[in-house]
């Protein structure tokens, strides 16, 4: 009754190819925005930035810079966490050397160091397929994971081995750093995302997501009708490292504020491959599905016991969350093997013939 | 693209509401505690969060808390990871903690350029960042009673003492077996000094977090390089495999040393008979026989108030908890003394921390006679760089196997403020320190 386009008719090309084709869809997201964008900072307590929000986003961000690999040109990878890292020591080395320079454009530039070795680590991808080509990115992330902790260049030879956001200010508003407010961090963190999001949606929906999605469903027909394989999908992995990279600098300079060989571990490609799979393989909303299942939850069902008035000890918590959350995740694979992503597709289906289906 | 959904966002509040009512006790003081009773680090993390709890549990049970204020006590989870520490930390702030106790190092790290800024002390006993023990630099943080690198050089002096002279060592091999991240990598500099100053070789052998339990082919390395000496920097899972390992290619346990906190009853007790012989530096004395401790298994554990089975009682991370938290509870009392105040906040506790002084005859006031030995903390020295001895594992148990070593400070102090200056330099604009100093 409420989502339907009837009536809603296109009259140009432009508007045929909007990335919201449907009214309804375009009010929907403005709504979020606002409420993402205006609400959230006005309204939400700080533990609710700090814990659930950033992390979500910059997670969210690497997951789709998994996706646009896994997903959409179907490439398993399992390097993102050591890609993510490259991110963000680049970031470190850039923000020290350049003191000067605003901190968010570093952010998004050191997704370039990170992209030139993603694509490097690629370079198996064009002989090898499947889980044999898993096993390679796994050498990436083994690889880069040992470069944190071996190169003490990378983290300016600190005796900790790990790296400290320094502050940085934005019109003299700190941005990084512990005086940085949360509200702050997160404002950049989500406008980073929005706009890489939205760059990434056009993207898959233009020539180059045509590609990679036709080397993922049969790259010898892709091969046949003109792609180059080897350019594509060493594309696939420099954007998708890209993404990465930057979801890795936001992760230390935003969220964490200090990081070390350990965040980026293959724990942490794991978790972001988890997320893929939940929400939804080859979509970009279920990226946010995902790491909003992955890390929102655990963060809310600590609150659960104390909300229902019960006495739980926290390691009895953490227990039960492994427990719930992995009893989720088959249970959203058994119901609906395509992840959340495909679930929002059928609710939004059933929306459109609701209150009359037929 | 939609991140949030408004339901959600409702949920969301109403739960971190009901939260905060939960806990909103009036006349206590709040004393937090990060923990990790899950994940691989749980056999070092668990008796260790007993101690600390338990302690507590005793004041409240028998004094009435401390000053005769109630200590509101409460465990956050981290599984040792940092996402989660700062996450606990988060959650945690709102509700007026009054120290920090991370017990990570990569968690202490992360907290330690929020703690100026959010004005809550960090208590990193003996972990941490080491230049931390500079107070005019990092006038929040605290490392008692001994730095890493005094550590090391208290091994060294042991060692030295059983070779009848560092000189001795001259051609020789010092293995240095460590968990390979900040924590491990922090004795290497002045390992490395020692190495150049007394003309021996170090061998390192790095220990990554997913190979603690998998240390056989590294063991296999320590057999064919045949080290004089081994000098071991471990935690969590990778402690008991490491002396199992030992005892299986028949290392000299004798000759094998741990930091103290690779020194814990069940990091030697898996390898039994085989681990006679290994030794532990320890700056707490292990066992039950303290008024103190006595009092807790009448007052806690006893009435079945406690999550530590009786007869872990008094072992040695499980003190090491104790001690932790016969710290704070005595800057809280440093604090109510310095303000008048009886209700203090983690302002208050800092200079508390800061004028910390516990004699002998302190120590025996609290019922924890020769528990440890003299601490004391002052203003421009946030660690003190105190003694600790060498402990011997006997097949069954810990016995004290030397006198207590002082640290060599001359050979300590320049790294420290080398290290301070750097950290510094390196997280400009740093806050200088405003806080006075209470004398």
């Amino acid at each position: 009754m409420f989502y339907r386009e009837t009536g809603q008719f296109k009259t140009t090309y432009a508007a045929d190819q909007a990335l919201f084709p449907i009214a309804q869809d375009r009010i929907g997201i403005m709504l979020i925005l606002a409420v993402a964008f205006v609400l959230v900072p006005l309204w939400a307590s700080n533990f609710m930035i700090e814990s659930l929000l950033i992390p979500v986003l910059v997670l969210s961000l690497a997951a789709i810079g998994l996706n646009l690999v896994v997903g959409y040109t179907g490439l398993l990878s399992l390097g993102t966490g050591g890609f993510m890292g490259v991110g963000a020591y680049a970031c470190y080395k850039l923000a020290i050397a350049f003191p000067e320079t605003n901190i968010v454009l570093l952010i998004v530039v050191s997704g370039f160091f990170s992209a030139a070795v993603g694509a490097l680590f690629g370079l198996p991808s064009l002989r090898i397929k499947g889980f044999y080509l898993a096993v390679a990115t796994l050498a990436a992330q083994f690889f880069l994971s040992w470069c944190f902790i071996r190169v003490p260049w990378l983290y300016n030879y600190n005796i900790s081995a790990s790296i400290e956001v320094p502050t940085r200010t934005w019109f003299g508003i700190p941005v990084t750093g512990p005086t940085a407010t949360p509200t702050t961090r997160y404002l950049v963190a989500l406008s980073i995302v929005v706009l890489m999001t939205l760059l990434a949606s056009n993207l898959i929906r233009g020539r180059i997501g045509r590609m990679w999605m036709a080397v993922r469903d049969m790259d010898i027909a892709a091969e046949l009708i003109g792609i180059k394989l080897y350019q594509t999908k060493l594309l696939a992995f420099a954007v998708s490292s890209f993404y990465c990279g930057v979801a890795g600098a936001m992760m230390a300079f935003l969220w964490l504020g200090s990081a070390e060989s350990e965040s980026f571990s293959i724990n942490q490609s794991f978790m972001v491959l988890f997320m893929v799979i939940i929400g939804g393989l080859g979509s970009l909303v279920g990226n946010f599905f995902g790491a909003a299942l992955i890390w929102g939850l655990p963060v809310l069902l600590r609150f659960v016991p104390a909300w229902l008035g019960l006495s739980v000890r926290p390691a009895t918590v953490e227990h039960l969350t492994f427990m719930i959350l992995g009893a989720l995740i088959i249970v959203f694979l058994i119901v609906e093997p395509n992840g959340l992503a495909r679930l929002w597709q059928i609710a939004k289906q059933k929306l459109r013939v609701w209150p009359f289906p037929y | 693209m939609r991140m949030t959904s408004p339901a959600i966002a409702a949920v969301v509040t109403g739960l971190l509401a009901a939260s905060v009512t939960t806990t909103a006790a009036q006349e206590s003081i709040f004393v937090p505690n990060l923990t990790y009773r899950t994940g691989p680090f749980s056999n070092s993390g668990i008796p260790i969060a007993n101690g600390i709890s338990d302690y507590f549990a005793m004041l409240n049970a028998r004094d009435g808390g401390i000053g005769g204020v109630k200590v509101l006590f409460e465990e956050c989870e981290t599984g040792y990871r940092n996402e989660k520490g700062v996450e606990c930390y988060e959650a945690l702030k709102s509700k007026k903690p009054v120290v920090i106790n991370p017990w990570s190092t990569g968690i202490t790290l992360a907290l330690i350029p929020k703690a100026a800024v959010d004005r809550i002390p960090i208590l990193s006993m003996a972990y941490g960042l080491s230049a931390s023990a500079i107070g005019q630099e990092f006038p929040w943080v605290f490392n008692p009673p001994a730095t890493y690198w005094d550590g090391l050089s208290m091994i060294m002096k042991y060692i030295g003492d059983k070779e009848g002279g560092l000189e001795k060592l001259r051609g020789k091999t010092i293995g240095y077996i460590y968990f390979d991240g900040g924590y491990g990598l922090e004795p290497v500099p002045l390992l490395e000094q020692y190495a150049k100053d007394y003309g021996f070789t170090v061998k390192k052998y790095p220990v990554s977090p997913a190979d603690m339990q998998n240390q056989s082919g590294l063991w296999l390395g320590v057999r064919r390089d045949r080290p004089n000496w081994m000098v071991m920097w471990g935690w969590g899972a990778m402690n008991p495999s490491a002396v199992q390992e030992a005892a299986k290619i028949n290392f000299p346990m004798d000759r094998f040393v741990g930091i103290w906190w690779s020194g814990s009853e069940d990091d030697a007790r898996p390898a039994s008979a085989g681990a006679k012989g290994y030794l532990s530096l320890n700056f707490n004395t292990v066992g039950a026989n303290f008024p103190a401790i006595q009092d807790i298994l009448t007052h806690v554990v006893a009435k079945g108030l406690s999550q530590t089975p009786r007869d872990k009682v008094g072992e040695n991370l499980y003190n090491r908890g104790v001690l932790n938290a016969a710290l704070i509870a005595e800057a809280i009392r440093n604090a109510q003394g310095l303000t008048g105040k009886k209700v203090v906040d983690a302002t208050d506790v800092r200079r508390g921390l800061e004028t910390l002084k516990i004699t002998a005859a302190r120590w025996k006031e609290l019922g924890l006679e020769n528990f440890a030995g003299p601490l004391e903390v002052t203003c421009s020295d946030h660690n003190g760089h105190h003694a600790a001895y060498m402990q011997q594992w006997d097949g069954t148990k810990w016995v004290k196997a030397s006198d207590w070593i002082t640290p060599m400070k001359d050979k300590v102090q320049p790294l420290l403020d080398a290290a301070a200056n750097d950290y510094v330099s390196k997280n400009q604009p740093w806050p200088k320190r405003t806080e006075a100093c209470d004398a």
